[in-house]
C-alpha cells in the first residue's frame, strides 16, 4: 500500500515536471559585439531575433556591446547558467571563450557566427556575403562614370578581402577597366575615420563608394559630394536617399527560425553552415530609382543565376595584382581557398597588408 | 606631390584638426590656472553626446553647440568641486572623470545610435574662398572651422592685455602672492575650469555635428588623450597650439589619403603616423625648453588658508 503511494506520488511528481518542461518557453540568447542601435552588423542579427521572438513558445534576450574575449566568456558562462537552451554569439573574438563555455554545458546548443571551430554541441555558421557584394558591384560599376570606385575597409582579414575582390569582379563583369581603390581603416566602427577614408577615396577622383563598415558614415560622404554609394548590412538609404544605390544586407530570420525547429525537435547537429543567395541569408535590397531599368533586370537576373547555382562569383581566369594567374580558366575557387583569401584581384588598387 | 593631392589634404586637416583645437584650447585655458584637467576625453565624449541629443530635439545646430560647451563645463565642474572645494588630487580626479564621462555618454548614448540629427554643412565664405590654395584649404568648411580660427587669438589677448587673464595666469603661477595681491585665486581657478571645459565640450560638439552627423559609443577615439598632448607639445600657448592640432589633423588625413592613391606601404604603418609624429614631436620639443613655459603652480592645490 505505502509502495504503490509512493509510486503514485513519483508519476504525479513525474508528470508535473514534464508538464512544466513543455510549458516552459525555450530559453534562445544572443551576444552581440555592439549596440544594435547602429544600422549595423548587430542590428541585422537583431532583426533575425525578432523574428524567431515572435515564435511560439520561444522567448530570446540578448546583450549588446560585449567586447571580444574574457567579457563575452562570463556573459555566455551566465547564459548558460540560466538554462538557456540555445545561445548564438555573432562575432568572430566570440569563437575560443564559446568553446570554452560549450565543453562545461554539453547540454546546451551553442552557435557561433564567422568562426571554424566547433565541438559536440557547438556549430558556426555564416553567410556568402561576397555572392551579394557581386551583385553590389555590378550596380557600382554600371554607375560609375570615372572607373574609380572606392572602398572603405575595416580589416584586412579574408572575409573582407573577398568581398572586395567580388566586388571588383562584380564591376569588371560589367565595365571592364573599372579599378577599386581600397582604404583601410582598422576598426568596424568609427564614423569620423570611416568618413574621412572616405572623402580620401573622393579626392582621388572614386564616384562610388562601397564600404566594409558598420556605420553609414561613408554613405553620408558620397551624399556631401553628390556621388553614388553603396551600403553594408542593412539598407542604408535613410542615411543618404541621393546616393544610395543598394547594399548587400543579412537576413538571419529565417535561418535563426530553422535553428530554433531544429532545436527543439532535436534534430540540431554540429555543422558548418555557410548558406548564399539561395537561402535568402544574404541579399541586396531594392536598388534606387537612380539605376536604370536594364541594369536592374541585368543584376537580378545574375542573382538569379547564382542562386540556382547555375553561375559562381570565383570562377576563372581569375589574376591577382601582379598578373599572376590565381584561379585557372574555368575552374571555380573551392570553400577552402575562398575562406584562406587574401589576395586582391586585379584591378584593386591597395595592399591586403 | 601635386596641388590637386595637396589641397583637398591641407583641407582635410583643418577639419579633423579643428575638434583637437577647440580641445587643447580649453585644456590651456584650464591649465594657465593652475588646474591640470585629464578629464578632457570624458568631457568631449559628454559635450558630442549633449550636443547631438540637443540638436535631435531642438532642431537648431547652433543650439546644440552651445548645449554641448555647457555639457563640458558642467563636467570639468565637477573636477572644480574635487580639487578646489575638497582638495582632491588633480590627476586621479581628471583620470576618474574620464571613465566617468566615456562611461555616462556610452551609457546614455545607446538609445541615440545610428540616428541622424541636424548639424553644420560646409559654408564656404564668399570673397576669401575664392583665394587660390588658401581659400579651399581654410574657409571652405562648416562655420564651426572658422569659430575655432577666432579663439586662439580672443584667448591670446586675454592672457596678455586684460586684468582677468594677467591675474589668472599670477594663480597658476604662484596663487600664494596672487592670494596676498588680493586676488580671489579659487574665484579664478573656478574660471579656468569652467571655460575651459566649456571649450572642451565644445570639441565634443564638433565631432558628433559637423565632423560627422550621427552619433556612436567612443565618437571622440581618443582624440582628448591627444590634446592632453597637445598642450605641452604648444608650450601653453594657444597659436602653437593651432600648429600642433592641424598637424596632427594632417598626418591622420595623410595616412588615409596616402592609401586611397594606391601606395604599397602597409597599412599598418601608415596608421601608427600619427602617434609616432605626437611622441616625436613632444621629444623634439622639450629639447631645449624644458619646463619653462609651464605654469610653475600647475597640478598643485590651494590651501584652504590662502
Amino acid at each position: 500500500m505505502r509502495r504503490a503511494m509512493f509510486f503514485w506520488v513519483f508519476i504525479c511528481v513525474f508528470a508535473w515536471g514534464v508538464a512544466l518542461a513543455a510549458d516552459t518557453p525555450m530559453k534562445v540568447g544572443f551576444v552581440y559585439v555592439s549596440p544594435i542601435g547602429d544600422a549595423g552588423w548587430s542590428y541585422a542579427h537583431d532583426q533575425g531575433r525578432l523574428g524567431i521572438e515572435a515564435m511560439d513558445g520561444v522567448t530570446t534576450s540578448f546583450v549588446e556591446d560585449v567586447p571580444e574575449g574574457p567579457d563575452s566568456e562570463r556573459v555566455m558562462l551566465n547564459m548558460a547558467r540560466k538554462n538557456y537552451t540555445l545561445i548564438f554569439a555573432t562575432s568572430y573574438g566570440y569563437m575560443d571563450p564559446m568553446l570554452k563555455v560549450a565543453k562545461q554545458f554539453p547540454d546546451i546548443v551553442f552557435m557561433h557566427c564567422s568562426g571554424f571551430k566547433t565541438a559536440k554541441n557547438m556549430g558556426n555558421y555564416f553567410g556568402r556575403m561576397y555572392q551579394a557584394r557581386y551583385l553590389s558591384g555590378m550596380v557600382a560599376g554600371a554607375m560609375t562614370k570615372s572607373k574609380i570606385l572606392g572602398y572603405v575597409a575595416a580589416f584586412p582579414i579574408p572575409e573582407v578581402i573577398r568581398g572586395i575582390n567580388a566586388f571588383a569582379l562584380g564591376a569588371q563583369s560589367v565595365n571592364s577597366d573599372v579599378k577599386v581603390r581600397v582604404v583601410w581603416t582598422k576598426t568596424w566602427y568609427d564614423p569620423a575615420t570611416e568618413k574621412e577614408a572616405a572623402k580620401s577615396l573622393l579626392d582621388v577622383g572614386a564616384d562610388v563608394i562601397a564600404q566594409h563598415q558598420d556605420s553609414p558614415a561613408p554613405q553620408e560622404a558620397a551624399q556631401e559630394k553628390g556621388v553614388y554609394s553603396v551600403g553594408y548590412n542593412s539598407d542604408m538609404s535613410k542615411f543618404a536617399p541621393k546616393s544610395h544605390l543598394c547594399a548587400p544586407i543579412w537576413n538571419w530570420s529565417s535561418f535563426y527560425k530553422e535553428m530554433v525547429e531544429k532545436v527543439r525537435q532535436g534534430t540540431w547537429k554540429s555543422e558548418s553552415i555557410w548558406y548564399g543567395l539561395e537561402y535568402g541569408i544574404v541579399d541586396i535590397t531594392p536598388m534606387g530609382s537612380m539605376v536604370p531599368e536594364a541594369v536592374q533586370k541585368r543584376v537580378l537576373a545574375k542573382k538569379a543565376e547564382i542562386a540556382s547555382g547555375k553561375a559562381k562569383v570565383f570562377v576563372g581566369p581569375i589574376k591577382d595584382q601582379s598578373g599572376k594567374l590565381r584561379i585557372a580558366k574555368g575552374a571555380a575557387a573551392d570553400d577552402q581557398e575562398l575562406l584562406g583569401m587574401t589576395w586582391f584581384v586585379e584591378g584593386v588598387a591597395g595592399t591586403t597588408q | 606631390m601635386n596641388l590637386e593631392f595637396l589641397i583637398p589634404l591641407l583641407a582635410a586637416a583643418v577639419q579633423s584638426g579643428t575638434p583637437i583645437l577647440y580641445a587643447t584650447l580649453g585644456e590651456i585655458f584650464t591649465e594657465k590656472s593652475g588646474i591640470l584637467n585629464l578629464g578632457v576625453e570624458g568631457i568631449m565624449m559628454v559635450g558630442a553626446l549633449a550636443a547631438f541629443v540637443s540638436a535631435k530635439f531642438f532642431g537648431s545646430p547652433i543650439l546644440a553647440f552651445l548645449i554641448g560647451g555647457c555639457a563640458g563645463a558642467f563636467l570639468a565642474g565637477i573636477h572644480g568641486l574635487v580639487c578646489l572645494d575638497f582638495q582632491g588630487n588633480q590627476v586621479v580626479s581628471g583620470l576618474a572623470l574620464t571613465i566617468l564621462g566615456v562611461g555616462l555618454a556610452n551609457y546614455l548614448g545607446t538609445p541615440f545610435i545610428g540616428q541622424a540629427a541636424p548639424g553644420f554643412s560646409p559654408m564656404p565664405l564668399p570673397v576669401l574662398s575664392k583665394i587660390p590654395i588658401l581659400g579651399p584649404v581654410f574657409f571652405d568648411h562648416d562655420p564651426l572651422v572658422y569659430t575655432a580660427y577666432l579663439i586662439p587669438p580672443a584667448i591670446w589677448a586675454f592672457f596678455r592685455y586684460t586684468r582677468w587673464g594677467m591675474g589668472m595666469r599670477a594663480v597658476g603661477e604662484y596663487p600664494r602672492a596672487a592670494s596676498a595681491a588680493g586676488l580671489r585665486a579659487t574665484g579664478y581657478r573656478w574660471a579656468g575650469v569652467l571655460v575651459g571645459g566649456y571649450l572642451v565640450g565644445f570639441g565634443g560638439a564638433y565631432l558628433s555635428l559637423a565632423y560627422t552627423h550621427l552619433w556612436t559609443n567612443g565618437l571622440s577615439a581618443g582624440r582628448g588623450w591627444i590634446a592632453i598632448a597637445l598642450v605641452i607639445f604648444a608650450f601653453w600657448h594657444p597659436g602653437r597650439a593651432v600648429i600642433g592640432a592641424y598637424l596632427f589633423g594632417g598626418v591622420m588625413a595623410l595616412q588615409l589619403r596616402l592609401q586611397a592613391s594606391g601606395t604599397h606601404i602597409p597599412s599598418s604603418l601608415l596608421l601608427m603616423l600619427p602617434y609616432a609624429l605626437t611622441v616625436i614631436v613632444l621629444v623634439l620639443s622639450s629639447w631645449k625648453r624644458q619646463g619653462t613655459e609651464v605654469p610653475s603652480a600647475l597640478g598643485i592645490n590651494i590651501e584652504p588658508s590662502e
